[in-house]
C-alpha cells in the first residue's frame, strides 16, 4: 500500500540504530546481539511471537533498561543508558502495549502534559502570567488541535474536556498516539497500536500511521501482531524470536521466510493473515 | 479519512461510551440544580462572594474568639494548599508534612525571640525561614526518588515523628566546644515571647491584623495554585501522580518535579509556621503531633484530592466544625439534623419518611410508659433539658436518674442494633429503623451529652463517614467512571 522505498541510500545517518544490543534478565536473554537501523521517515515493523523481545526492544531504546552490551544511536549520537525523559526530549516518543494514559486528566490535558519538554515557562512565569507563559499557552492549544486533527472528529469537540478514563478503548489508543506526537519527537515507537480495535478502526489506524510518515515525516517503528496492519504500513519488516533477528526485508519476504513460519507454528500459533 | 460526523454516530463507534461519563456526572434533583446554577456564575462572582463574606466577618461585630478561629482557618488553608501540591497533584504520600510547619515555627521563634537573643527584622526572618524550610523539604523529598506509595509514607512519617522528639529533647544539647549543655528548643515548654510580625513599620499586634494578613496570603496562594493547576508544571505534577513511568516517557523529569513539589510544599508550610509562631508568640512541640496531620489529610481528602475549591472547603469544614461543636446546644442540633437528613437520604422516598418518623415518635412515648411502669427513677424536664429544644425533647425522652448506667446499656444496644441491621434486607431495616432512631437519640441525650469532648469527636467522625459515603470522590472531586 505504501511506497516501499526507504531513503537510506540518500541519507547516510540512520534515525535510529542499534548495534549488537544484548539485554538479559537473570538467565533469560531477551535481546541477543540485535543490530538494526531505521532510516529517517521509514516505517519499520517488528513482528514475532509472544515473548520474542519486541517490547524489551522499545524499553532499551527509551531508556527503561540499559542494555548489557551494545549501543543505541539516535541520529548518530549514543542514547544508551540515558534517562527516559531525556530520550523523549531528544526526539523518541512511544506508546504502550497496555495503554498508559493519565486516566484522570482530560484529553486536552493528556496532550498538553506531554509538551513539558518543549516548553520553558518557569513557575514564576506561570504564577505571574508573563507574556512568555501566555504565548506558550496559545502555542500549546494550537498543538493540541493539530495533533488531534490526525484523528478526524474522533477526539474533538466535547471529548477534548473528557477524562481519559471515559474514552473507548480505540480512542484511548488514538489519544496515546496523539500524546506521543505532542512531545515533539521525530521518532515514534508504537507498541501494538491496533490491539483491541475492530476491523474498521484497524483500517483507520493503518492509514493514520501512513499519513504520519507522509505528511509529517515521522520515523516510525511499529510492533504489531495484526498482519493486515503490518502489510499495510511497512517499508520494511523484521522478525524477532528469542531476542534474535530471524528475518528482515519486505513484508512478503519476511512473511514467507521459513524461520518466521517455524517461529510462529513452532509455538502453535500461526501468523494471523 | 472517512470519518464524517455521520458515521461517527453509527454502530460500532463510541459515542455512547464517550458520553457515559457526562451522563453519570449530571446529577438530578435540587442539589444538582443548585450546583449547576452556581457553576454557571462567572468565576469572579463564585470566588468573590465567599471572599467578601470572610473579609466582612470582623466588621460584623465579631469577637476575638471568632477571629482566632479565622486565623487558625487561614493557617490551615495555607497548609492544605501546600500539601495539595505534594499529595493531591504529585500523589506523593508525605506523612512528614507537619514537620515542615513545625520547623518553620521553631525557626522563626529561634530567629525572633530571646532564645538566642536574636531579634531579626520580620521580613528577613521570614525569608530565612521559608528558604531553610524549603531546603529541609528538599532533603526529606530525596527518598521519593526511589520510594513511592506506602514506603514513602512510612519513611516520611518516621521523619515527622522524629521532628517532635527532637524538639522535645533538644533542651540540653552538649556541643563538644562548649562547657555547658545548650538549650536549643526549650524542650517540652517550647519557646515563648516570640516577636510579633512587623513589616515596614507596621506591627501585627492584633488578631484582626493577622486575620487580614492571612486572607491576603490565602488569596495569593489560591490564585497561584489555580494558575499552576493548568500550567505545564501543574500538568506535569498531575501526570506523574497518575503514572510516573508514562510521565517520564512524555519528557517529564519526574525526579526533579517530585523534589520541586516537596520543596515548594515545605516552603509554604514554613511560611505558615512562621506566622503561627508570631500569632501565638510562642511555639510548643505538642502542636505538631499526629492529630494535626490527620486533620489536614482529612481536610484535603474530604474536599476532593487535587481540587482547589475542594481543598479550601475541606479545610474550612475541618476547622470550623469542631469549634461549633464546642457548644452543647449546637452539637445537639447538629446531631438531630444529621440523623434526620441521613435517614431521608437513606430512605429516598417521601412516603416512607413520615411513617418512619411517626413510628420513632410513637416508640419514644411507648418507652416512656414502660420506664414509668417499671418504676425507673427519672429527672424532670427542667432538671436536664436546656436550650430551644428543651420542651420538645423534655417530654419525649425519658431521662433516668442513672444516666451513666442506663446510657451505657443503651449505647451497647445501639451498636449491636446498627451492626446487626447492616446484615438485613432493606425491608426489615426500614421496619426496625424507627426503633433504632429512637435508641440513637435516647443514647445521645442520656449518655453522650454528658461528655461534650466525646460527642464532638463522635459527631465529626460520623459526619466524615456520611460525607465520604455519599461522595467517595470528595466534595469537589470528580467521580471516576471506568469503562469496562
Ligand atoms: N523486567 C523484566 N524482568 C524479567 N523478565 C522480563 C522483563 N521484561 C521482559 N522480560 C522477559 O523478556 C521476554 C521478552 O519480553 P517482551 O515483553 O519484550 O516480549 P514481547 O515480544 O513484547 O511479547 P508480547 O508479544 O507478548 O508483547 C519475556 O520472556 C519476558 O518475560
Ligand atoms: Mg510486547
Amino acid at each position: 500500500m505504501m511506497s516501499g522505498s526507504p531513503e537510506s541510500e540518500s541519507n547516510p545517518t540512520p534515525a535510529l540504530e542499534l548495534i549488537d544490543i544484548t539485554k538479559r534478565f537473570g538467565g533469560l536473554t531477551s535481546l541477543d546481539a540485535l543490530s538494526l537501523a531505521v532510516a529517517p521517515s521509514e516505517i519499520l515493523s517488528v513482528i514475532g511471537p509472544n515473548g520474542a523481545g519486541k517490547t524489551t526492544f522499545f524499553n532499551v531504546i527509551t531508556g527503561v533498561y540499559t542494555p548489557d552490551e551494545g549501543d543505541v544511536l539516535l541520529f548518530g549520537e549514543s542514547i544508551r543508558g540515558v534517562d527516559p525523559h531525556k530520550v523523549a526530549r531528544r526526539g523518541v516518543a512511544r506508546t504502550f502495549q497496555n495503554v498508559r494514559l493519565f486516566q484522570n486528566l482530560t484529553v486536552r490535558e493528556n496532550i498538553t502534559a506531554a509538551m513539558y519538554g518543549r516548553t520553558n515557562a518557569s513557575l514564576f512565569d506561570i504564577v505571574f502570567r508573563t507574556p512568555r507563559a501566555r504565548r506558550e499557552e496559545r502555542e500549546n492549544e494550537e498543538r493540541v488541535l493539530d495533533a488531534l486533527s490526525f484523528f478526524g472528529t474522533r477526539l474533538q469537540g466535547y471529548r477534548l474536556d473528557q477524562p481519559a478514563y471515559s474514552l473507548s478503548y480505540a480512542n484511548r489508543r488514538r489519544l496515546e498516539v496523539a500524546r506521543a506526537m505532542a512531545t515533539g519527537a521525530s521518532v515514534l515507537l508504537l507498541d501494538e497500536p491496533a490491539a483491541g480495535m475492530n476491523p474498521k478502526e484497524t483500517q483507520e489506524i493503518t492509514e493514520i500511521i501512513g499519513r504520519l510518515r507522509d505528511e509529517r515525516s515521522y520515523t516510525i517503528v511499529v510492533i504489531e501482531h495484526d498482519m493486515h496492519v503490518v502489510e499495510g504500513v511497512s517499508d520494511r519488516v523484521i522478525a524477532l524470536d528469542h531476542g534474535v533477528k530471524i528475518a528482515e526485508g519486505s513484508f512478503e519476504d519476511v512473511a514467507t521466510h521459513p524461520a518466521v513460519i517455524e517461529a510462529y507454528l513452532g509455538r502453535g500459533s500461526a501468523a494471523r493473515k | 479519512m472517512s470519518t464524517t460526523p455521520e458515521d461517527s454516530r453509527g454502530i460500532g463507534t463510541d459515542e455512547w461510551v464517550a458520553q457515559h461519563g457526562e451522563r453519570a456526572q449530571r446529577g438530578t434533583g435540587l442539589y444538582a440544580r443548585i450546583g449547576e446554577a452556581w457553576m454557571g456564575l462567572p468565576s469572579l462572582v463564585r470566588w468573590g462572594i465567599p471572599l467578601l463574606l470572610v473579609v466582612l466577618v470582623p466588621f460584623a461585630g465579631s469577637n476575638d474568639y471568632i477571629l482566632r478561629i479565622g486565623i487558625n482557618l487561614g493557617l490551615f488553608l495555607l497548609l492544605a494548599l501546600g500539601l495539595n501540591l505534594v499529595v493531591g497533584y504529585s500523589g506523593l504520600l508525605d506523612l512528614g508534612f507537619i514537620a515542615f510547619y513545625g520547623f518553620g515555627a521553631y525557626a522563626y521563634a529561634a530567629l525572633a525571640s530571646e532564645q538566642f537573643g536574636l531579634h531579626l527584622p520580620s521580613l528577613l526572618a521570614i525569608v530565612i525561614v521559608v528558604v531553610t524550610t524549603a531546603a529541609f523539604g528538599f532533603t526529606l523529598g530525596l527518598p521519593s526518588r526511589r520510594l513511592t506509595g506506602d514506603y514513602l509514607a512510612i519513611a516520611t512519617l518516621f521523619f515527622g515523628q522524629m521532628f517532635v522528639v527532637l524538639m522535645v529533647s533538644s533542651d540540653a544539647v552538649q556541643f563538644p566546644w562548649m562547657d555547658e549543655p545548650m538549650d536549643l528548643t526549650g524542650g517540652a515548654n517550647g519557646i515563648s515571647n516570640v516577636d510579633q510580625l512587623s513589616v515596614l513599620g507596621f506591627t501585627f499586634d492584633s488578631n484582626l491584623s493577622y486575620y487580614l494578613l492571612l486572607i491576603v496570603l490565602v488569596v495569593l496562594a489560591t490564585v497561584a495554585t489555580k494558575r499552576i493547576h493548568f500550567s505545564r508544571h501543574g500538568l506535569a505534577w498531575r501526570s506523574l501522580g497518575e503514572d510516573s513511568l508514562a510521565a517520564q516517557h512524555m519528557t517529564i523529569p519526574t525526579v526533579r518535579l517530585k523534589l520541586l513539589a516537596f520543596t515548594l510544599g515545605a516552603g509554604i508550610a514554613g511560611l505558615a509556621g512562621a506566622i503561627f509562631a508570631s500569632v501565638q508568640q510562642g511555639v510548643y512541640p505538642s502542636t505538631f503531633e499526629l492529630p494535626l496531620l490527620i486533620t489536614i489529610y482529612a481536610a484535603i481528602i474530604l474536599g476532593g484530592l487535587g481540587s482547589i475549591p475542594g481543598v479550601l472547603l475541606g479545610a474550612a469544614i475541618m476547622t470550623i466544625l469542631p469549634e461549633l461543636l464546642r457548644f452543647p446546644e449546637y452539637s445537639n442540633w447538629l446531631f438531630l439534623v444529621v440523623l434526620i437528613l441521613g435517614t431521608i437520604m437513606y430512605l429516598k422516598s417521601w412516603k416512607l419518611v413520615p411513617a418512619v418518623f411517626a413510628g420513632m415518635i410513637a416508640i419514644g412515648f411507648i418507652a416512656n410508659v414502660i420506664f414509668l411502669a417499671i418504676g425507673v427513677p427519672y429527672l424532670t424536664t427542667a432538671e436536664w433539658a436546656k436550650g430551644p429544644l428543651a420542651p420538645v425533647l423534655g417530654s419525649w425522652i425519658f431521662m433516668p436518674e442513672e444516666r451513666v448506667l442506663i446510657g451505657n446499656i443503651a449505647f451497647v444496644a445501639l451498636v449491636v442494633a446498627v451492626a446487626w441491621m447492616s446484615l438485613l434486607t432493606r425491608r426489615t431495616t426500614i421496619i426496625l429503623l424507627p426503633f433504632v432512631l429512637w435508641l440513637a437519640i435516647f443514647t445521645w441525650e442520656v449518655r453522650l451529652m454528658l461528655e461534650p469532648s466525646i460527642t464532638r469527636q463522635l459527631l465529626v467522625g460520623a459526619l466524615l463517614v456520611v460525607l465520604m459515603a455519599t461522595r467517595p470522590q470528595g466534595i469537589f472531586g470528580k467521580p471516576r467512571v471506568e469503562v469496562l
